[in-house]
């Protein structure tokens, strides 16, 4: 009988892990198949890295079962190293070498050998789009080229697991389409990535399966879409210029006025035409004066709300972006 | 490819990444052999005389300052090893700040490759120094009387307390918290020259001071280098020598690795 199971690259049950008093991961489960990308989504602190650090034998966890590539984490370290590429938060590059002796230098570690090294050493620094600052010191190197750098450096013994942890965080919007682009070209190629990343834009973007992390315990899983639909729907947002106004409209569309003293309503609907225009002719009917609209559909924002009861405390990726 | 195999290529690998540190920064190394230069010429040109005059082993032909040179620059030599290994304390301490580490660290690399290629990178950067100081001996009027086996001798000797200093800086670099720490704390490695045979012979320090002066390493070591290369007689100072070597790097080196390795299990985050 053929079966449509796919082995798992990644299976981690029950993972623990402290810090002294403070409890970092508690009962973590996941599973990644292999050739699909995997998110970790989570606020700053949620233990995103940490789950990283112990899938990729940096650190042992204290409790729990953890399968990577086939390999156990922890009496077979050195199988899992083997499979596995990791491009971690902080640049792991060499800062007092050239960008290509940094990949030569993988590529020496790797056994490649001086031939291959050497053409696998080229393929990727045009790849990375590093071929004139090859001979350059790392000094020159702007944050962008420094990410590539790092991320092709992981590349170079050809691993079919990859961990990315915040590959995109601190990057300009140029660096990180060119970074997401690099990504789906991994994914065509039938890698399995694990991803972190506090960006709910970018886990919606490339992620086939999310799952949410807050304060070290998995919330919320599943595919995007799957996600999403556990919001009933998305809202209006009414902006008023008069207290009284927002005072009136809350009464009439029977929905609680804003604690915060802002003027601002929260109606609850999916922004179709239809419910916008009763909307509207419900506001006109009782000359409610409404000074701006707006129509919010849902996204991982509102699931983050649902599953942790707050809002997420990181701005997406475009907000940080424009400060 | 066998386990050793593995083990000598990546030792190889991280000993070339270090050479290249070296050469591309070259002002560390620098910095470090001008200490023993500024000791040599300080002690010939400006204590020479006198404390040549107070060895009693002149002779008509030869002034009390080349008398103190043939005695000062064993000493001299061990505080260029003394000064070298400073480097890697510096360069161990640098290197575990940097990400590149926790890379290795998720590498199949061989075990103990990258210390390694400190020590051994440090203990090129130390011969190097040799040279330049001995050079700058032999120009300013050292004159020494060894033959072929005698030079070999008194190289290996001091390869030998190298790999000893510089993996006991290694372990002091790996066991500082911080850079700035790193830099201080194998400071008394240059200082313990000055309390040895290495400028003044022991017999006329002060009672206490002259029996550490007698009982550390680094008097062996020199009288061994100095016995070697001027014939001054060596006695039983070559085993002790050998011994203080070989058991410093045993057991550096193991804490060294100990401390590499207990690294990875503390979390920054």
């Amino acid at each position: 009988m053929i079966t449509g199971s796919t082995t798992a690259a990644i299976v981690a049950r029950g993972v623990g892990k402290s810090f002294g008093e403070h409890r970092v991961l508690d009962q973590v489960d996941l599973s990644v198949a292999e050739g699909t990308i995997f998110s970790l989504l989570g606020p700053n602190g949620a233990g995103k890295t940490t789950m990283v650090r112990i899938l990729s034998t940096l650190i042992p966890a204290d409790a729990g079962e953890i399968r990577v590539a086939g390999h156990d984490v922890r009496a077979d370290a050195a199988g899992v190293r083997a499979a596995i590429g990791v491009t971690g938060q902080f640049s792991a590059v060499d800062n007092l070498l050239t960008g290509a002796e940094n990949l030569r230098l993988m590529a020496d570690l790797r056994h490649l050998g001086r031939r291959a090294g050497s053409r696998r050493v080229t393929e990727l620094l045009e790849r990375f789009d590093l071929s004139e600052a090859a001979d350059k010191a790392l000094a020159t190197y702007s944050g962008g080229m420094r990410r590539r750098l790092d991320l092709a450096m992981t590349l170079v013994g050809n691993p079919r697991l990859i961990f990315l942890d915040e590959p995109t965080t601190g990057l300009d919007p140029r660096s990180r389409r060119t970074m997401w682009r690099i990504i789906d070209e991994l994914i065509a190629d039938g890698v399995t990535i694990f991803l972190t990343t506090q960006y709910l834009d970018e886990a919606d973007r490339l992620a086939d399966r999310i799952a949410v992390l807050d304060d070290g315990r998995i919330v919320a899983e599943g595919t995007p879409a799957e996600l999403k639909r556990r919001i009933p729907g998305g809202h209006v947002s009414l902006q008023f210029s008069d207290p009284l106004e927002l005072q009136r409209a809350a009464a009439l569309l029977d929905v609680a006025p804003p604690q915060n003293g802002k003027l601002a309503l929260q109606v609850p609907g999916d922004g179709t035409l239809a419910s916008l225009r009763e909307l509207l002719e419900q506001l006109d009917d009782a000359s409610v004066e409404v000074e701006d609209l707006s129509i919010h559909t849902p996204d991982l924002d509102d699931v983050f709300f649902a599953v942790t009861g707050r809002s997420n405390v990181q701005p997406t990726s475009e907000e940080v972006l424009v400060r | 490819m066998s386990a050793l195999a593995y083990t000598v290529t990546d030792s190889a690998t991280m000993l070339r990444r270090n050479l290249k540190h070296q050469l591309r920064y070259p002002s560390v190394t620098v910095m470090l052999v001008a200490m023993p230069i500024v000791f040599l010429l300080l002690f010939v040109y400006v204590f020479g005389g006198q404390l040549g005059a107070g060895l009693g082993t002149h002779h008509a032909v030869h002034g009390d300052r080349t008398a103190y040179i043939t005695y000062v620059v064993p000493g001299i030599l061990i505080l260029t090893v003394a000064s070298a290994a400073l480097g890697t304390a510096l360069s161990v301490a640098t290197d575990m700040t940097e990400g590149i580490i926790d890379r290795f660290r998720t590498m199949a690399i061989a075990r103990g490759a990258v210390l390694t290629g400190h020590i051994l990178g440090s203990l090129i950067q130390t011969v190097i120094g040799l040279a330049i100081v001995l050079g700058l001996a032999l120009a300013i009027g050292y004159r020494p009387t060894a033959g072929p086996l005698g030079w070999l001798g008194a190289f290996g000797v001091l390869v030998l307390f190298s790999l000893a200093l510089i993996s006991l800086s290694a372990a002091l670099g790996l066991a500082a918290k911080s850079v700035e720490t790193a830099s201080n704390t194998p400071m008394f490695l240059t200082l313990l020259p000055l309390l040895s045979s290495g400028f003044v012979p022991t017999s006329t320090m002060p009672g206490g001071l002259r029996q550490f002066a007698e009982y550390q390493p680094y008097t062996p070591v020199t009288q061994t280098v100095r016995g070697l290369l001027t014939g001054t007689p060596t006695g039983t100072h070559v085993i002790a020598a050998i011994a203080w070597s070989l058991g410093i790097t045993a057991v550096s080196y193991l804490w060294a690795v100990r401390l590499y390795n207990r690294r990875r299990a503390a979390d920054p985050k």
